[in-house]
């Protein structure tokens, strides 16, 4: 828990800065910032993996039956997006299914529903797809405490190979780091597919 | 995409040669890494106008969304953890 709040006050002192404009706005707009601290951010969780001997060895075990974890993702959230749209009655179904297969990529999903739906639903998309990326980020130890640790990877969806993946690997544990990494390869990759299709639709 | 993978499996090569010392740093310095990330994410939405002013209205069925299709995924990874651990007991 106390992981957690922190986590949420260096996110809310992040808005807080933005918004006031506290930060130099080349700083902001110009994110290669961010990539680099993410670039130096692999570069030390690769470090801490690679020193830890007795994980490496635990991927030779790895079980078969966690092959199926994308799979699960995305039919998990495609079937969570469908009941979304019974309650939001503004929405209609493949609105929903569209956003929802945004699976935490934000910025491409939100470029495509965009580009197919127009600007309110692009926008709903870019909001719902950062909200799963933080969700994942700030409440990552009760989503493994309560739903297990590959909970924790099915709600990164397309960003555990990346953005969330340290996150991961801090509480699920190193030895689901190449799980994860196969995982939102696998997810990130059916993003685009799913988004037009259900754009399409 | 495949730089931070590429840094990645660079740092786990470094890891491996250097496994035999003291490497516990490391993990505060992931932390401290995550942070910082976590501050400009929020930055990124603070001085973003369009989510900042579309956060009350169309913010709450982004959210809802979220957390439907979220309850969807971990039910799911929830079933399959079990699955898996069947097995072990």
């Amino acid at each position: 828990m106390k992981g957690s709040l922190v986590i949420v006050s260096f996110f809310i002192a992040g808005v807080l800065a933005g918004l006031y404009g506290w930060i130099p706005s080349g700083v902001i707009t110009d994110s290669k910032v961010s990539y680099y601290v993410l670039c130096g951010l692999m570069f030390f969780v690769g470090l801490s993996v690679g020193s830890d001997t007795k994980t490496l060895d635990s991927f030779r075990s790895l079980n078969p039956r966690l092959m199926l974890l994308p799979v699960i993702t995305i039919v998990g959230t495609l079937a969570g997006s469908a009941v979304v749209s019974i309650v939001l009655k503004q929405r209609s179904l493949a609105e929903c299914l569209a956003v929802g297969s945004g699976l935490g990529y934000y910025s491409l999903s939100s470029i495509f529903i965009t580009g197919y739906k127009g600007a309110e639903l692009g926008t709903i998309a870019l909001l719902s797809n950062i909200a799963r990326e933080l969700i994942t980020l700030l409440f990552a130890p009760f989503i493994v405490r309560y739903f297990g640790k590959l909970a924790l990877i099915s709600s990164g969806g397309a960003t555990t190979m990346d953005t969330t993946l340290p996150v991961i690997v801090r509480y699920s544990g190193q030895n689901l780091l190449i799980v994860s990494i196969y995982h939102g390869f696998l997810v990130d990759f059916s993003v685009p597919w799913l988004v037009v299709l259900f754009c399409s639709l | 995409m495949l730089t931070v993978v590429g840094l990645m499996l660079l740092g786990v090569l470094s890891g491996y040669l250097l496994r035999n010392r003291n490497m516990k740093w490391v993990s505060r310095v992931v932390m401290a890494l995550i942070w910082v990330l976590l501050f400009l994410l929020g930055t990124e939405v603070g001085a973003n106008d369009k989510i900042v002013s579309g956060l009350p209205t169309i913010g709450m069925e982004a959210l809802l969304i979220t957390v439907f299709a979220l309850a969807g995924s971990l039910l799911g990874a929830w079933g399959l953890w079990v699955w898996i651990n069947k097995g072990k007991a």
